[in-house]
């Protein structure tokens, strides 16, 4: 099995996202396609457009945070959804490229608008030879 | 939950005795019933909230509480200024001032079914729901600003909305002490292009018929009868609000260990009341109030003009408008003396009693109105303050059903066409823009409304007034 990949998780409220993957970067990346997932089935989703992103922090755990809200915060000004996550981490910098388009609500049917990322489950560790990246996320 | 640790006072109140580095001891106001399907997560939240400097008296859970963000969503508790107390962003959440208002009609149910649909397309129609929609209005930063001092009475002073609309509304409509410059620009652009949208997930426009009075009086006071048709809307301070929610907590939390505050839970991240991170949150704070109040002034009024389409000589007078995500500064009697002090409600109405002077003089001697939310196939439910609930969990009731079951569940459980054709058959009409949404908000998905409400007039924070039944839902 790939050490590659994402899932949701329990919450009562709200829901969880959790990405897998080789690198940190990677668990980082399909921390990212989970939260799409949260809204729409992601394969609806077309790479049209691009945009970068930058966040700064020396704790793991606080630079997934400020990752997803930067995501959140793109989402929600430029009415958009994100299907595919390039990232890059050097110590404590993130630099992100980020595909995705327009929201169209016929077509992606987007079920639920995202709050914010928050600190509850919020936990980045390396597990064996992966690295996982996981918080819940308040809709 | 295990309720063999919790002392039972009352047939609808626990007690958590206090213990390792509670300040204060616990209390959750619910029936047996709810207490056993009640989440271990409200045990572990309600008794860490007692742990934080200057709690006063109790940390409070009401009858839909469940697992929150550092505190218990249903969770009350107040602090004292002037002995450490803090605020704290996550015992406000991220939709800061979420709450619902419930206007008159003065239609029939005859005059509305006769046209539901067709007032169900153009209720959706004109108000702008679900992800990706944006409203008419678009604000400057001067407007901004001025939307942030000025709240609903901002929106009526634009055209939006009526002016005796403010009195039945908490603070008159306007919160005071507002700090738009707390409020930073990425909060600011969030909000631009959103002021009258609903929003999505539990938020909804809800046409309801009254069917059923508990208390004649009170209804009477209220402007109630069985019959009537009433319209509800649940929604709050949309992205600015969830923006300030995000930024303030990571601030509290990175800047908890300069004010000494030893965090049982990273979520409970808070600033002490009298430092400059904790005024900066609450001028912030307030703002999101004002943004919350603003925009259900402007659904109401896009409300008004949908209906007056169908319905040209109806008046929407506006019964009630109530938060349930705050902290406010209020005056309670604490042992016989009178403090001011800082009241967190976290998924909790405020529930004044009778003789309160924050309470119009119409609705003074009948209690504050008490608004709660049921889902789009169960009842809601209007209560009214007492004057006992005062001395329990300062003047505070329930504010809704709250989740029994999480999104993923329910999506596995039911698929959204299948719900919104089984309401049909009840004559529910639902209106949204996805399927998906719907099946993660089905009924089946939250607590029983009416145990939650019994609960809490049993308790004695509220006494139920009027049962609303749905027949017209839009859901965001």
């Amino acid at each position: 099995m790939s050490n590659v990949y994402w899932e949701h998780f329990e919450h009562k409220a709200d829901i969880g996202v959790r990405g897998f993957g080789n690198t940190l970067a990677e668990a980082f990346e399909q921390a990212a396609v989970a939260m799409t997932a949260v809204v729409t089935d992601i394969s609806l989703v077309q790479a049209t457009t691009t945009i970068s992103i930058a966040c700064i922090d020396e704790d793991k755990d606080a630079l997934l945070y400020d990752w997803l809200n930067a995501l959140i915060y793109e989402m929600a000004t430029r009415k958009m959804l994100f299907c595919k996550f390039e990232v890059s981490i050097d110590h404590d910098r993130l630099e992100a490229t980020v595909y995705g388009e327009a929201i169209d609500i016929e077509r992606h049917q987007p079920c639920v608008e995202i709050k914010g990322a928050t600190y509850t489950e919020l936990a980045v560790y390396k597990e064996e030879q992966h690295w996982v990246a996981q918080c819940v996320i308040d809709v | 939950m295990n309720i063999n640790n919790l002392q039972r006072i009352s047939n609808a109140e626990w007690k958590i005795d206090a213990h390792a580095g509670m300040h204060v001891p616990a209390i959750i106001y619910a029936s047996e019933e709810l207490m056993l399907s009640m989440d271990d997560k409200v045990y572990e939240q309600v008794t860490n909230v007692a742990r934080l400097p200057g709690i006063v008296k109790a940390s409070y859970a009401m009858p839909d509480a469940h697992w929150g963000y550092g505190f218990p969503i249903g969770g009350v508790a107040a602090f004292d200024a002037d002995q450490g107390g803090v605020i704290s962003a996550g015992g406000v959440g991220f939709d800061i001032s979420c709450g619902v208002r419930t206007l008159h009609t003065g239609l029939s149910i005859e005059d509305v079914m006769a046209s539901q649909k067709q007032l169900a397309d153009v209720l959706y129609q004109h108000i702008p729901a679900g992800l990706g929609s944006t409203g008419n209005i678009h604000l400057n930063s001067k407007q901004m600003k001025e939307m942030l001092n000025g709240g609903a009475l901002w929106a009526i002073n634009n055209g939006y909305g009526e002016r005796k609309d403010l009195e039945r509304i908490e603070e008159h409509g306007r919160m005071q002490g507002a700090d738009p410059a707390q409020v930073s620009q990425f909060a600011q652009k969030r909000q631009q292009n959103e002021m009258g949208t609903l929003g999505s997930g539990n938020h909804y426009l809800e046409v309801q018929k009254v069917v059923e009075i508990y208390h004649a009086e009170t209804a009477r006071a209220f402007g109630i009868q069985q019959g009537d048709v009433k319209i509800s809307i649940h929604c709050g301070s949309r992205g600015l609000g969830h923006q300030i929610g995000t930024e303030f907590l990571k601030q509290m939390v990175v800047s908890a260990k300069d004010y000494a505050i030893k965090l049982p839970d990273r979520e409970l991240a808070c600033a002490p009341i009298h430092s400059k991170l904790g005024q900066r949150y609450l001028g912030a704070m307030r703002a999101g109030i004002n943004c919350a109040l603003a925009n259900r002034e402007i659904i109401t009024h896009l409300t008004r003009e949908a209906v007056h389409r169908l319905f040209p000589d109806a008046r929407l007078d506006l019964l009630y408008d109530v938060s349930h995500n705050t902290c406010k500064l209020e005056q309670h009697d604490i042992d016989g003396e009178m403090k001011q002090l800082y009241v967190h409600r976290k998924g909790a109405t405020r529930a004044f009693g009778p003789g309160h002077p924050e309470l119009p003089p119409e609705l003074r001697d009948a209690g504050q109105p008490v608004l709660i939310g049921g889902t789009m196939g169960t009842a809601s439910y209007i209560l009214a303050g007492t004057e006992q609930s005062m001395g329990l969990a300062y003047g505070s009731a329930c504010h809704g059903a709250g989740r029994n079951m999480s999104r993923r569940q329910a999506v596995r459980q039911w698929h959204g066409g299948q719900v919104i054709q089984q309401l049909a058959d009840r004559g529910i009409i639902i209106r949204s823009p996805s399927k998906r949404g719907v099946a993660e908000e089905a009924p089946g998905a939250y607590k029983d409304v009416n145990a939650v409400v019994t609960s809490a007039e049993d308790a004695g924070l509220a006494r139920m007034v009027a049962k609303l039944e749905p027949l017209i839902c839009i859901k965001g």
